[in-house]
């Protein structure tokens, strides 16, 4: 059924994979149509190089995956491409575009929006006028013009009428008039990504989307980002959870210290030696979690008079 | 003890062109703070300017709306020079430069240098500038009695001064008013409260902080001309301690609302005169002389603008719930 989502995503993925199938899995690679193209880009805090990275493309229509440790430089990458930090030295091109050293208000218009690691919800507003802020094209941000609101009255009726739908969408609707404040994280989480969406963007770049969002949430927002990507959306994301990682990227971008050290869809990524090394670890695949992964042996040291075999998660314990 | 002498005079503070003036001054400060977030130090430095610039180009035969287009340009320029280095940088330097560059401009303006321009520290004189303000006038010249209230219908502290002070004021507010529905009003709360998440929306951030910073400025010198009108051009009189009395105007109203600037500054006022006007009928001057009362009156103001952060941080007109979500 080409109308069900499930099935579309399908096809959207496949389409992307299709697509990024001849792509070599190596650190730089080049994409068959690239919407973002880096080159040389480098960012020195004193001594440190923070960003270091020699090329980078990014495919158009995909979700790629940008993964690291922490101080890998991946929010300095972030903050770089869309303007709020200059780079040491680089250039590059986003649809053709040259945006290097463009500043931030300009690389946003251009079509490039992101949000932030820690949420910027503007929080003595209410989410209604968060929405609308994120507009684009109203008059009414002109000063003279915003005496005039027959000139700008229109278009704000747009614009609110766009900014419930994407509301409804994220299930924020019944917040409509709340201050943005009173929401919970992730609640803001939400609010901040669908404000950015009302700028249509052509890509959106989400710095730890999933950050105490809480698992319900997490599969909400999942479904989110996948319907982005199958409206055309190319999407650059910055996350910690694997699980999401592998779920819904098509292509995975690995840095470390800097430099960009793997390439490649999840995988083929994850199976990387020098991923495992650097940031997965040799459990990535376990979950600390799970009971299973206490021996028999500790678990008895910790209720020694219980029996062993009466215990939940025995039965999967040797996997 | 005359309380109703008291009274009359306590109520005609409520209409007095010192209350209008400060109250639009803190309605220029308003724009700034309560809607952008800025910290201006220094709006008795606008102030200073348009007072300057209208007095000035008068005395120098300009017409009565050239002196008023002066003093706003004055105000225009002093917050650009002030504007381009600073707002983009973080907001404690612009409260740090603009304390500053309000007493150079009082310091200017009160040095010998320019004693022909400024009259130095003794400034100038009502009587030079306030003729074509006084022409403008349509009412025939004499006293006019509104009950217990008479002025004089044109000559210095007058209705027509009254009249056309709180003119202003109402247009400002109107403004105001128009300015806060609107998606540029909007603009300015966002930058408020997150200007980076503003900028990753495609908004000129600078920009916007500019004009709101050269729009107030000129509220600002507007304010000055009204101020003076009544009075002198004393630089020593507009200096640190009116920026501060316009903050305390603008807090006690309630930042970030239209009407809250006029009511802070005739509470300002009203309490003012009631409490210096009582001390000085109850307590007798061998205990407080009349000068102390009249500092004893200030200290008074200090305490109660502490005791309205602890107590009413939203001031009387403000939204608490807006302001309690204060987590970043």
């Amino acid at each position: 059924m080409p109308t069900e989502p499930t099935s579309a995503t399908v096809d959207h993925r496949a389409a992307v994979e299709a697509a990024l199938r001849d792509v070599e899995h190596v650190p730089g690679a080049a994409k068959p149509d690239p919407i973002l193209v880096a080159d040389d880009v480098r960012r020195h805090f004193g001594g440190v190089n923070a960003v270091d990275v020699d090329h980078l493309e990014v495919q158009r229509g995909a979700i790629t995956a940008l993964i690291g440790p922490n101080g890998a430089g991946k929010t300095t990458l972030f903050n770089l491409l869309t303007g709020f930090d200059k780079p040491s030295s680089g250039r590059w091109t986003f649809e053709g575009r040259t945006l290097g050293g463009v500043p931030a208000a300009r690389v946003a218009r251009a079509g490039m929006v992101r949000t932030f690691q820690l949420t910027k919800a503007l929080n003595r507003m209410t989410v209604i006028e968060n929405m609308r802020l994120g507009a684009v094209s109203q008059p009414g941000e002109n000063l003279l013009t915003a005496l005039v609101p027959p000139l700008w009255r229109r278009r704000e009726e747009e614009i609110t009428a766009q900014a419930e739908e994407l509301l409804a969408r994220f299930k924020l609707d019944t917040k409509r008039d709340d201050f943005a404040g009173s929401l919970s994280g992730g609640q803001r989480k939400l609010l901040e990504m669908a404000r950015a969406l009302m700028a249509t963007p052509t890509m959106i770049m989400l710095d730890e989307p999933m950050a105490g969002v809480n698992p319900a949430l997490t599969q909400s927002l999942l479904g989110h980002i996948q319907a982005l990507r199958d409206d055309g959306t190319t999407v650059l994301f910055v996350e910690h959870d694997m699980h999401m990682v592998r779920h819904i990227s098509d292509w995975v971008v690995v840095m470390t210290e800097g430099r960009i050290v793997a390439e490649g869809p999840p995988e083929s990524v994850m199976g990387n030696p020098a991923v495992i090394d650097a940031y997965l670890g040799a459990h990535h695949d376990t979950d600390l979690g799970d009971d299973a992964l206490l021996d028999e042996a500790a678990l008895e040291d910790v209720a020694p008079d219980q029996d062993a075999a009466g215990r939940p998660g025995t039965e999967e314990g040797t996997r | 003890m005359d309380w109703t002498r008291i009274l009359t005079l306590v109520v005609a503070e409520f209409f007095a062109p010192t209350t209008a003036a400060y109250a639009l001054a803190a309605i220029g400060l308003n724009i700034h703070f309560g809607l952008t977030g800025l910290l201006n130090m220094g709006q008795a430095g606008f102030m200073l300017l348009g007072a300057y610039g209208f007095a000035i180009s008068t005395i120098a035969g300009w017409p009565l709306w050239a002196a008023v287009l002066v003093a706003i340009a004055a105000a225009t320029v002093f917050a650009l020079i002030l504007g381009i280095p600073t707002l983009k940088l973080r907001g404690d330097y612009l409260a740090i430069v603009t304390i500053a560059a309000a007493e150079i401009v009082r310091l200017v303006g009160r040095s010998t240098t320019f004693t022909d321009l400024t009259g130095a520290s003794s400034g100038l004189r009502g009587n030079q500038y306030k003729g074509s303000f006084q022409d403008a006038s349509p009412f025939p010249d004499g006293t006019w009695a509104l009950g217990p209230f008479e002025y004089a219908v044109n000559a210095s502290n007058s209705w027509w001064v009254r009249l056309v002070g709180w003119a202003v004021v109402a247009l400002a507010c109107l403004l105001v008013w128009l300015l806060i529905r609107s998606p540029w009003g909007r603009v300015l709360k966002g930058i408020r409260e997150d200007e980076d998440a503003v900028r990753s929306l495609g908004k000129n951030v600078y920009s916007y902080k500019m004009q709101s910073l050269v729009l107030g400025g000129a509220i600002g010198a507007v304010a000055g001309i009204l101020y003076v009108l009544p009075r002198a051009v004393q630089p020593d009189s507009m200096g640190r301690s009116m920026t501060f009395f316009v903050w305390t105007i603008l807090l006690l109203g309630g930042a970030a609302t239209v009407f809250g600037p006029v009511l802070g500054s005739i509470i300002f006022w009203a309490v003012l005169a009631l409490v210096k006007l009582t001390m000085r009928e109850t307590i007798p001057t061998t205990v407080l002389r009349s000068e102390q009362i009249e500092q004893f009156g200030w200290i008074i103001v200090g305490v109660a603008l502490m005791l309205l952060i602890i107590f009413r941080p939203q001031g009387i007109l403000g939204d608490k719930k807006e302001l309690a979500i204060h987590a970043h």
